[in-house]
Parts: structure tokens; C-alpha cells; sequence
């Protein structure tokens, strides 16, 4: 059998790694470092290099430049792919195999001895709820069914480290939170994550500290909380009102830095849509939804729906949902309870119901769109 | 060093369990290695009147040869498309332990089929004076066809069509140049000089030796050529395999 790793904390070390196809530079000298026992997300938009990266360092993909190691052993060697599993995005599993087979096949490719691997393989499948179905030719799996045959196959070696490229991409709601929860203790167990996803909430909520990839290069990496503070300290009001308002007198409220429009906020939303992910943002629920107003519902961690002092006699406008969409504006302020205070202020002095007034913080969705859009925009 | 490659040899076995199971236990691959030798043997037999004890060695070694050469230019692009090639690339084996387990997998279904045109040749009273000699032949001489069906393999394509058409190409007309219809005393002087750049002519004239006839060439020298070849075959697999996988994944 193989040796164990070394142990020297790290379970990636990467350092100008680099990976050109052609003329094209697919992954341009990154470096990073990923701890044992640590939950890393690599995010970055489509074509970013994330995959390239992932193919390489489970050693599918050979590197152009730069040095790789997993586990202390070099990425790709045998040694550094004996204490790795790998989900990948797409179904790989033998598809005329049945999902027990599937398992007995990957634990001999690690030499687990048969009773361990029996043992292994009936515990994997009752926690992913397929052992019913363990005789079942994998391709009469339904998708998320496939989904979780190949997070049981990349454990069965029981590994250190888990790479999983998009575990959640195109599951249900149900089987997403399942398969989170199940690498959630898994990640008690000590063992080493690393995660690439298009979606935000999926990284904020797992994963210790994030990189973000953009064109080949890092753009950033940190803990998803001090990522959000790199794009600010301020934090955005959506607030409707129930009448026109004009937005030069919101500029004037104190402490406000910035007023974005109903029709600004909403391109700005469409730009976070289909520039940065496919994937759910964060908090896109709530009222305003598809209006491009009041994004973030009260899900999204830090934010909170707030009511003014005399909110209730803010009812519904008497207005259709068109003109509250053109009644909604957001404010940028680095003093958000001021701002709140004057805003109320405002509506009293100007006899104006406040019909709905979110605040929300820069969430890690805000953060990655900026970082990406900045990459863009230097080059 | 050796323990390694014990250890990556124990894991090519797995890989032969997986080619049994998704490849040679399938009805029609079981059924074309029982009627492709005895097409074979009716059509020469009966349909050109050969003589039997002629027609039986160059009749085994077909079967041999395109038996252990039948799936490797298949499986490969096939799991291409499948991208269980990938999955196998992210377990912890080499590449050649990959195509050991493949090569491994052909040959030894190779050795299965050969009963076929042997039970054939028994049934119609042909007599093997040197039985040893052919079980060492088709041994290795499956090992051979194998490794050579993995350069057949090599191109790094996703359709099974292309590999199939070049697999095509080559093995008829090397059954043709091999002596395995015609003896290779019998051959033209320039074909006779084609034949030895086949291995299945090395097999085919053990073949004839085991069944009583005399052999062109010493038999050692034919066992000494198919182990020459699967040593280039195999050299030449693994590079080339190496050189063209990053194409594939």
C-alpha cells in the first residue's frame, strides 16, 4: 500500500501553476494554499479556469508551469490520488454498472481490502439513500440519484481530501440540502473540501475561504465575510414608496453616498444575472423579485427587513406593481441606521408611505460580480 | 520499486473484472466469439474444400487474433465518451496499469475462445502432437494480439467508429499476409518476406507444428518474434497512450 501524506498543515499547495492550450492560457501562474480540514471554494465565472484547475491537481489534466502538490505529494502522482476522491460535474460512473458495482470497482482501484470496502459501500449507500437501489444499473438513476452514487464513489477510498466540481448543479432543492448537509459532516470528520460552484449562497454558507478565479488569474481569496467587506462598508437601503419621489432629494439626505434608480437597479440586476452565474443568487426572494428592486429576502445572512416607526400605516399602495417598481430606489450609505431614521423623516415631511424598505450588507454575490467586473475592466 | 509495480498490477485486475463485466459477457460478443471460428471453418471446410489439418492452425490463430483484438480499439473511445476514462485517470493507477488491465482483460478472453476452433479441430479429428506448444503459443500469443490492439487504440477520438475502421484495416490484411491459409513454404518469395513483419505468422506456424506438421522457422524463433512484438507493441502502447490522453480528457 501507498504511504500516508505528509504533514506539514497544508492539504494544496499550489504555486504558479499554469496550464496553456495552444495560445491559450487557461490557467495563468496561480498560486494558493488550501489547510487540512478546511472547506475552500473556487469560484469564477463559466471559463474562468476553475475546471482546468480541478483536472489538474486530481492529475486528469497534465500542468504547463508552476508546481502542484496535494496531500505533500505531487498532484497527479499515485500517492497524491490514493488520499483524493473526486465528484466530478458531469457523470463519470459506469453507467452499465450498478451502483454496488460502481463502489466495488473504485475500492479495488484503491485497494481497500473487500470486507472494508463491503463494509464502506453499505454505509455510503444508506446515508445517500440508495441502498434499495444498490442493484440498479446506474444509468436507471435518476440525475440527482447519479449525483449522489458519485459522492458515494469519490468516498469509498475513504479520502482526505474531496474535490467536487459543481456537487449541486442541477439538483432539486431537496437533494442539494442533502448532499450540503452530508459534506457538512463529513467536514466534521477533519476531512478537506474543495468546492467549485457557480453558487454564492453554496460557497457563503460552506466554505471556510473562498478564491475567486476571473480569466485565468486570481482575483481574490479570503474568508467569504472579509471578501464581502472588500467591496465596502456600505450597505444598500431598497426602499418603495407608495408616490413619486424625486431622486435628487434622496441625494440629499444625509449620509446617503448614492441613489440608483428603479430602472438602474434593475439593469444592475440583470447584468449580476447573466454576467456572473447561473445559479440563484442570494436572497433573490422577497418582495421586488424580477422587479430588480428589494432583492434580498430575509434569508440572505446579515440583512434584515425593517419597519418604521409608523409602518403600519403603510399599507399596500392603491398604485399597481408597475408604479411601486418606479417608486424604488436604492441608497448606498455607510450609516445605515441614520439614513433609516431620515429616511422616515422624509417620508413625514414629504407625506409619502414607505411601502416596503429592505437593508442589506454587500453579500459574497456582490463581491464576486465586482472582483470579476473589475478584472474585466483593468484589462 | 517492484512492490510498486506489484501493487499497480493487483489494481489493473479490478480493471479486468470491469472489461469482463461491461464488455466480453454481453450475448452478441459471447455468441460472435463461438460462430466467428466456426463461420470460419464451414466456409474453407465446406465452402472451398480445404483439408482440415490444414486449415485448423491458421483457423486458431485467426480466432485468437481477432478475438483479443476485438474490444480495446472500442472500449477506449467509448469511454472517452463516457468519461469513465476520466474517472479512471483520477483514480490512483498509472496509465499503463490502465492499459495493462485492458490488455489483460483481451488476452485472457483470447485464451477462452481459442477452445472453440480447438474443440472444432478435435471434433474432426485433427491431432495435436505438441499440445504444450499451442497452449504456450495462444498464451502468448493473446498477449501479443492484446497489446497490439491497444495502438489500435490509440487515436484519441470519441466515436468508436474511427478506431474500429483503422482495427479494420489492419488486422485483414494481416490475416492475409500471415500464412494462415497458405503455409509459409508455400508463399511467394516476396510474400513470405511481408509475413514476418505480422505476428500472427509466428503463431500460425507453432500452430502447424503443434498439429503435426513441420514449422517454417524453429519454434523458438517464432516464440522468441511474438515476444519481441508484444515487448515493441507494449513500449509503443504506453507512449503513445501517454502522448494522446491529454487529447481525450
Amino acid at each position: 500500500m501507498l504511504s500516508k501524506s505528509t504533514n506539514n498543515g497544508l492539504a494544496i499547495e499550489v504555486n504558479g501553476l499554469t496550464k496553456t492550450f495552444g495560445n491559450f492560457t487557461a490557467v495563468d501562474g496561480i498560486s494558493f494554499e488550501v489547510f487540512r480540514g478546511e472547506f475552500f471554494g473556487f469560484l469564477g465565472p463559466n471559463g474562468a479556469g476553475k475546471t482546468t484547475t480541478i483536472r489538474m491537481l486530481t492529475g486528469i489534466i497534465g500542468k504547463s508551469g508552476g508546481e502542484a502538490r496535494v496531500m505533500g505529494f505531487p498532484a497527479g502522482s499515485i500517492e497524491a490520488k490514493q488520499l483524493s476522491g473526486v465528484v466530478p460535474e458531469q457523470s463519470n460512473v459506469y453507467m452499465d454498472l450498478s451502483a454496488w458495482r460502481n463502489l466495488m470497482m473504485t475500492a479495488g482501484l484503491y485497494r481497500i481490502p473487500s470486507h472494508k470496502a463491503r463494509e464502506r459501500a453499505e454505509d455510503l449507500l444508506k446515508q445517500l439513500g440508495l441502498y434499495e437501489r444498490k442493484d440498479s444499473l446506474a444509468r436507471e438513476y435518476s440525475m440527482g440519484m447519479r449525483k449522489r452514487l458519485l459522492l458515494a464513489v469519490a468516498l469509498i477510498g475513504d479520502p482526505e481530501i474531496v474535490f467536487l466540481d459543481e456537487p449541486t448543479s442541477g439538483l432539486d432543492v431537496q437533494s442539494t440540502r442533502f448532499i450540503r448537509s452530508l459534506l457538512n459532516s463529513l467536514r466534521r470528520e477533519g476531512k478537506t473540501f474543495f468546492l467549485t460552484t457557480h453558487n454564492m449562497n453554496e460557497a457563503a454558507e460552506m466554505c471556510s475561504r473562498v478564491a475567486i478565479i476571473n480569466q485565468g488569474k486570481l482575483v481574490a481569496m479570503d474568508t467569504p465575510e472579509n471578501l464581502r467587506i472588500v467591496v465596502g462598508k456600505v450597505s444598500m437601503i431598497d426602499v418603495t414608496f407608495d408616490k413619486p419621489v424625486s431622486e435628487e432629494e434622496l441625494k440629499g439626505i444625509p449620509g446617503v453616498m448614492r441613489v440608483e434608480s428603479s430602472q438602474a437597479i434593475e439593469a444592475a440586476e440583470r447584468m449580476k444575472a447573466t454576467t456572473a452565474m447561473r445559479g440563484p443568487g442570494p436572497g433573490r426572494m422577497g418582495p421586488g423579485l424580477g422587479g430588480g428592486g428589494a432583492p434580498r429576502g430575509p434569508g440572505s445572512p446579515g440583512m434584515g427587513k425593517i419597519q418604521g416607526p409608523d409602518m403600519s400605516q403603510f399599507g399596500p399602495s392603491a398604485n399597481g406593481e408597475k408604479q411601486q417598481a418606479a417608486n424604488r430606489f436604492r441608497l448606498h450609505t455607510e450609516d445605515t441606521g441614520g439614513v433609516i431614521v431620515a429616511l422616515v423623516d422624509f417620508s413625514r415631511q414629504n407625506n409619502v408611505k414607505m411601502n416596503i424598505m429592505n437593508v442589506s450588507p454587500p453579500s459574497l454575490e456582490d463581491a464576486f460580480v465586482m472582483l470579476t467586473a473589475e478584472a474585466k475592466h483593468e484589462e | 520499486m517492484k512492490n510498486r509495480v506489484l501493487d499497480q498490477i493487483v489494481r489493473s485486475l479490478t480493471l479486468v473484472k470491469k472489461d469482463v463485466l461491461i464488455y466480453y459477457s454481453r450475448g452478441p460478443v459471447i455468441l460472435m466469439g463461438i460462430l466467428w471460428p466456426a463461420i470460419m471453418f464451414i466456409s474453407f471446410a465446406f465452402g472451398r474444400g480445404m483439408a482440415i489439418e490444414n486449415l485448423m492452425p491458421g483457423l486458431i490463430g485467426v480466432s485468437v487474433f481477432f478475438t483479443c483484438s476485438a474490444i480495446s480499439p472500442v472500449a477506449f473511445p467509448f469511454e472517452t465518451a463516457q468519461r469513465t476514462l476520466e474517472r479512471l485517470i483520477s483514480s490512483p493507477v498509472a496509465i499503463w496499469t490502465i492499459l495493462f488491465g485492458d490488455m489483460l482483460a483481451s488476452a485472457i478472453v483470447g485464451i477462452i475462445i481459442s477452445a472453440v476452433p480447438i474443440l472444432i479441430a478435435v471434433g474432426f479429428g485433427v491431432t495435436f502432437t505438441s499440445p504444450l506448444a499451442l497452449v504456450l503459443a495462444i498464451i502468448i500469443g493473446s498477449i501479443c494480439f492484446a497489446t497490439m490492439s491497444l495502438l489500435l487504440a490509440v487515436a484519441p477520438v470519441s466515436g468508436p467508429q474511427y478506431t474500429q475502421m483503422l482495427a479494420t484495416l489492419t488486422k485483414f490484411p494481416l490475416m492475409f499476409i500471415s500464412g494462415v491459409f497458405i503455409p509459409l513454404d508455400r508463399l511467394p518469395e516476396a510474400a513470405r518476406a511481408v509475413s514476418y513483419i505480422s505476428p500472427l505468422t509466428y503463431f500460425t506456424d507453432i500452430a502447424r507444428y503443434a498439429t503435426g506438421h513441420s514449422s517454417y522457422l524453429p519454434i523458438y524463433i517464432d516464440y522468441l518474434a511474438i515476444i519481441a512484438f508484444t515487448i515493441m507493441f507494449w513500449i509503443l502502447a504506453v507512449k503513445l497512450h501517454n502522448m494522446t490522453l491529454p487529447k481525450r480528457v
